[in-house]
């Protein structure tokens, strides 16, 4: 899981061959997420946001002990925290962290218009290149997991990244890294599939769940983290959870069989602009706020800079 | 803990109750998911609220805060009737085939109280609570009203059929907590209960000895006006069981800051010296009529032995007279017992500050605490601080106690400009800023290293306290005084007086020798003024010092044992006798003989621990045997070396407790019924209250909800509400209540309630949850909430006025447990209303 693990095998809106691709053999990385055995404790959410220098936004109770409603550009890295009763009527508290799920066939990368914004390292890491993004957000659209977040100082989407920088050093991604309890695995997609079926037979044969197993979603190609579910027939309960993600029909058929309308740039752009309408729609209020409170928190940010600017520097 | 952290890994059950790990040890509770995922291992949580600890366990059960013994009571009585017990561990390695005292009750048939209770006194005369046999009568011409000692040779039946003898009583005391009771106290449905009860004793089932339950607990248990014997009921339930000094066993207490086992150790108590040896009192003549009264005499069967480990307190206590005065403690002037404090009454925590709230006490020095927000009872805390002439509080952050006077209470009273008390802040060094070591729950004393440099002007903690020893030392040389002589001969040998090192301070624990010394069995040497190996060598003629018995050989001639890292675990049991030291003698498991049966072979022996090796005649094994090493088995030599009977207690004779030989159990001081197995004695009869006007108490008329309070993993205590990070994740203070209380009172997810008591007021947003559901206590519906308490008035979000100001004390009171002195921050009455 070194450098050369790094090698970039996927790129969104290219034209032509990728650089370097299928030169050679490399195995696919795979971050395993055992939610039998995590206890909600945010250590990973602390980590992601330590190693990834993501600044804090403003949080409000809102009746859980889940951080936040959702991920957020500066937020990548979630526990989401769902209470069900079960039909013996015992309770559980299911616990799953959501984060990128660094899809192998990537509905984000296929509806990505700008040539290398969007790139999947041959280990299977999807990433993106701010740089090269246009903050058109059709990758959002794209997403099964509604997982990118739209930055709108910078103008660009941002998602967990799997830790590239530190996988490609060899080392495990931060939250890996953080974890107390060894809920998160990482390693070779194959040994992690394999962990997962035997923790899941355990689940079967020793503890009172028998539908337990492993959540690997054929729709998207399979993913590149994967869970262990103490009951894999309703994946929904873990805070929504899709049972059979699949990239939107709409991404489909404008990267497929209707891809040729692309190059009509009128009607490319008229779609676009549906696509936009979408996602940001007629202006909702939560949107609004979290807006209000990030240009507020970025504000406050630069004053505080430019006070300790003005201390230093009298 | 018994056992420890690692070793919770060998365990096949685990019931984790009056503690939420998950929640509040995330790191530790690896241990626990490490037994779930390699030995199949089951939890059983039992907790008033579904915390994150249930969420991995394989059965809950919601308890009414406060019924312990009763759910605890029930499972012993279970597992008596089932069979599911530990028969050869029983009979041999705890007392239950000792008589006991024929004169002996239990409350089941004296009105809810054992013999010899003074209704005027609220005390017992302990005397009857005694084992049978010759010699235990009160010595002709001692004290008055003092205790008979312990017969030298206990009566017993080792087929338990004697219906004096301690099984019998267990037997009879708990037949009374029938699974019908228990639902009725605790509010767990029978079937539910019979279920817990049921999977925990399966470890015993078909008198199988290989499989090891493991008791988890922490602060739920202990903040109860009777927590003490919540813990003792646990510890019989595991003698019973057999599981007690073995891999995967035990009572485990998990401690809620990394060196809370350190403050208990070195005597952060009052009624404690260093390594919990006995303080003396006013009744102690000379230092030999203290070592008389503190030194037990052996009791057991006569063809059984006792090792009585404490027969060797006077060994101890001389080296500690030694580390304290050096060459100012001779035989002479029997060893400076003059210079110790005589303790004369109760000084714990509450005692204190009442002294302080009758203006008794005129000053305080508050480090590494935060007084204000953790006793209960906040509002008299304040009150006793406005009476204080002066307050010095060491903190890293701006903090509740040192700001007292800018409280939301004193603020709405306006008498903030009357307040006379002088305040001094001292800024002190946070944990990564001082090297020294931890001593963690498992009894394992590790070095850590300063991380980052003190920042600005700050100190380290006890270099401070140690400028304020050398200043008042210098008056005393300058001005005389009343009694100069133990703080002008205290030994203060550092290299650097103003900030003695901390490793110095190791080495004085540890103990040196201050004479050349020989043990004449091996022919071993030891140099005058050499660090001692070990505590076997302490002496009480003077040429040892040691400032802590349990702690000598962390930091021996080999050096600073404490700062070992050799993560190497030969047994793969989780022993790792290369990482760090634990006390006594680096062992790891305590009463660690227990693991084996009479003959001395491993119960289990896929998890060999010690054993009696034939060959060389002496006990070894993967983890350092806690006994006699040479004790061949068929000397019957009791497994439990500290007892003076060398067995577990399930009786607990004498002065061991203040509230009977037996847990029983009673309501807490608030509570919402008259307890149903003595309603006339509804309360722990040894707990008195004050009766100042704070301290006041409500009833279930007023007070109809049941109230808790608890912590969470996002928040460390009242300082991480200074943290940014924290504040993030979870950014406000909230009341967790059930979805069908916040119904019936029309309370949705988000909206302010106000909780209040006979004491005080706190306001935080609901959190409305299906995680706390209504119970049925002796068929009433009731209810109980959970307040976690991380919140005060100093921190970002309540500087900038963006949350409640409130403390989660506020609502909680001062009546205490009468052996530990822990107050009852848990099971408390309050009434819930909407704002």
């Amino acid at each position: 899981m070194s450098q050369e693990t790094m090698r970039i095998q996927k790129m969104s809106a290219h034209a032509g061959a990728i650089p370097g691709e299928d030169t050679q053999r490399t195995y696919v990385v795979s971050k395993l997420i055992d939610t039998t055995t995590c206890i909600g404790c945010k250590a990973c959410e602390v980590a992601c946001m330590e190693w990834n220098d993501l600044p804090f936004g403003e949080t409000v109770f809102d009746n859980t002990y889940q951080t936040m409603p959702e991920t957020r550009w500066n937020y990548w890295n979630l526990i989401l925290f769902n209470e069900h009763e079960r039909e013996d009527g015992s309770l559980q508290w299911l616990m799953r962290k959501n984060q990128c799920m660094h899809c192998a066939d990537p509905g984000c990368l296929a509806a990505c218009p700008s040539d290398g914004a969007i790139i999947q390292y041959a280990n299977g890491i999807v990433d993106f290149q701010q740089a090269n993004c246009i903050g058109c957000g059709y990758c959002i659209t794209g997403c099964p997991f509604n997982i990118p977040k739209f930055n709108p100082q910078t103008k660009r989407v941002y998602k967990c990244t799997l830790c590239a920088d530190r996988v490609g050093e060899g080392l495990e991604p931060a939250c890996i890294k953080a974890c107390p309890t060894g809920c998160l695995h990482f390693g070779s997609k194959d040994d992690m599939k394999d962990l997962a079926e035997k923790r899941a037979t355990q689940l079967r044969d020793h503890y009172n769940f028998p539908n337990a197993g492993v959540y690997d979603p054929a729709g998207v190609g399979g993913t590149g983290v994967m869970y262990i579910l103490h009951d894999a027939t309703k994946p929904e309960l873990y805070g929504g959870l899709p049972k059979d993600p699949q990239i939107p029909l709409m991404v489909k058929l404008w990267k497929g069989p209707i891809k040729w309308l692309g190059n009509i740039a009128m009607i490319g752009g008229l779609i676009g602009l549906f696509i936009h309408y979408l996602r940001f729609g007629p202006k909702d209020r939560e949107d609004q706020d979290i807006r209000e409170q990030i240009a507020l928190a970025q504000e406050k940010a630069a004053k505080a800079a430019k006070e300790k600017n003005e201390e230093e520097h009298p | 803990m018994t056992n420890g952290w690692v070793d919770i890994k060998n365990t096949d059950m685990m019931l984790i109750m009056g503690g939420n790990p998950a929640e509040n040890h995330p790191c530790g509770f690896k241990w626990a998911i490490e037994a779930k995922r390699n030995r199949n291992a089951k939890i059983i949580s039992v907790d008033p609220r579904f915390t994150r600890t249930s969420a991995v366990a394989d059965l809950f059960c919601q308890i009414r805060a406060g019924s312990d013994i009763a759910f605890l009571g029930g499972v012993i009585n279970y597992a008596i009737e089932n069979n599911r017990i530990a028969h050869e561990y029983l009979v041999n390695f705890t007392n239950a085939a000792f008589a006991v005292n024929n004169a002996f009750k239990l409350p089941g048939d004296t009105d809810g109280v054992f013999s010899g209770f003074d209704a005027g006194k609220f005390t017992y005369d302990r005397s009857t609570w005694n084992y049978a046999g010759p010699g235990a009568a009160v010595p002709a011409g001692a004290a008055p009203g003092a205790l008979p000692p312990m017969p030298a040779n206990v009566d017993y039946d080792l087929t338990l059929q004697n219906p004096n003898c301690v099984f019998q009583l267990l037997k009879k005391h708990y037949s009374r907590y029938t699974p019908e009771m228990v639902e009725r106290i605790t509010g767990i449905p029978k079937a539910q209960f019979l279920k817990a009860a049921d999977t925990y004793t399966s470890i015993r089932k078909d008198g199988d000895m290989k499989q090891v339950g493991t008791v988890i607990y922490a602060v739920g248990w202990t903040h109860h006006s009777f927590g003490t014997q919540i813990i003792r009921t646990a510890a019989m339930l595991q003698l019973l069981l057999g599981n007690v000094g073995r891999a995967g066993g035990g009572v485990n207490a998990l401690r809620g800051h990394s060196n809370i086992q350190g403050a208990t150790d070195m005597a952060g108590l009052y009624d404690t010296l260093p390594g919990y040896l006995k303080v003396p009192t006013p009744a102690d003549a000379n230092f030999d009529a203290w070592m008389k009264r503190a030194t037990p005499t052996s009791s057991q069967p006569a063809p059984w032995q006792s090792w009585n480990y404490y027969s060797n307190t006077s060994k101890f206590t001389v080296s500690l007279m030694k580390a304290f005065y050096g060459d100012a403690a001779t035989k002479q002037n029997d060893w400076a017992f003059d210079y110790l404090p005589k303790v004369d009454r109760d000084y714990s925590w509450t005692y204190l500050w009442n002294d302080m709230y009758d203006g008794k006490v005129k000053g305080m020095l508050a480090f590494g605490m935060n007084g204000v927000a953790i006793g209960p009872d906040t509002n008299k805390n304040i009150d006793a601080l406005k009476k204080a002439e002066w307050l010095v509080v060491g903190e890293i952050y701006p903090d509740e106690t040192s700001e007292f006077w800018r409280s939301p209470r004193v603020l709405a009273q306006g008498d903030q400009n009357q307040i006379q008390t002088t305040v001094y802040r001292l800024p002190c060094a946070g944990f990564a800023e001082k090297d020294g070591s931890f001593s963690n729950s498992a009894r394992w004393l590790l070095w850590k290293n300063t991380a980052v440099p003190l920042p600005g002007d700050c100190r380290l903690d006890h270099g401070i306290v140690a400028q304020i020893f050398l200043k008042v030392r210098e008056l005393y040389n300058k001005e005389g005084g009343k009694f100069p002589d133990p703080i002008l001969n205290l030994t203060w040998a550092y290299s650097e007086p103003q900030n003695p090192p901390l490793f110095e301070v190791l080495k004085e624990m540890n103990g040196k020798a201050l004479a050349d010394l020989e043990d004449p069995a091996t022919k071993q040497q030891i140099k005058a003024g050499q660090q001692l190996p070990g505590f076997a060598w302490l002496k009480d003629d003077g040429t040892t010092s040691c400032g802590i018995w349990i702690y000598s050989g962390a930091y021996t001639e080999a050096g600073n044992q404490t700062a070992r890292r050799d993560p190497s675990d030969p047994s793969g049991m989780g022993v790792h006798p290369g990482w760090g030291w634990s006390w006594p003698a680096n062992r790891r498991v305590l009463y660690n003989r227990a693991s084996c049966d009479v003959a001395g072979k491993p119960w289990d022996p896929s998890r060999k621990q010690v054993w009696w090796n034939e060959d060389s005649k002496k006990w070894v094994g993967n983890d350092v045997p806690d006994f006699k090493a040479d004790s061949p088995p068929k000397d019957h030599m009791g497994p439990f070396i500290m007892n003076a009977e060398g067995v577990g207690r399930i009786f607990a004779p004498l002065s061991a407790f203040a509230d009977g030989p037996f847990p029983e159990f009673y309501e807490p001081i608030e509570s919402p019924l008259a307890n149903l197995l003595h309603p006339e004695r509804s309360t722990n009869p040894v707990v008195t209250k004050f009766k100042d006007t704070d301290d006041k108490f409500g009833t279930v008329k007023d007070f109809p909800i049941i109230c808790t309070t608890f912590r969470l993993t996002e928040h460390y205590h009242y300082w991480t509400k200074n943290n940014p990070m924290n504040v993030q994740l979870v950014p406000e203070p909230f009341i967790e209540m059930a979805a069908e209380m916040a119904d019936e009172m029309g309370i949705r997810g988000g909206e302010k309630v106000k909780v209040s008591s006979a004491r005080g007021e706190y306001i935080a947003k609901a959190m409305v949850t299906k995680r706390i559901k209504s119970m049925l206590i002796d068929g009433k519906k009731t209810y109980q909430i959970g307040i976690p308490f991380h919140w005060g008035y100093r921190g970002i979000a309540e500087d900038e006025g963006k949350t409640a100001r409130d403390l989660a004390n506020q609502l909680t009171h001062t009546a205490t447990d009468p052996n530990a002195h822990t107050p009852e921050f848990k099971g408390f009455l309050v009434k819930v209303e909407k704002v």
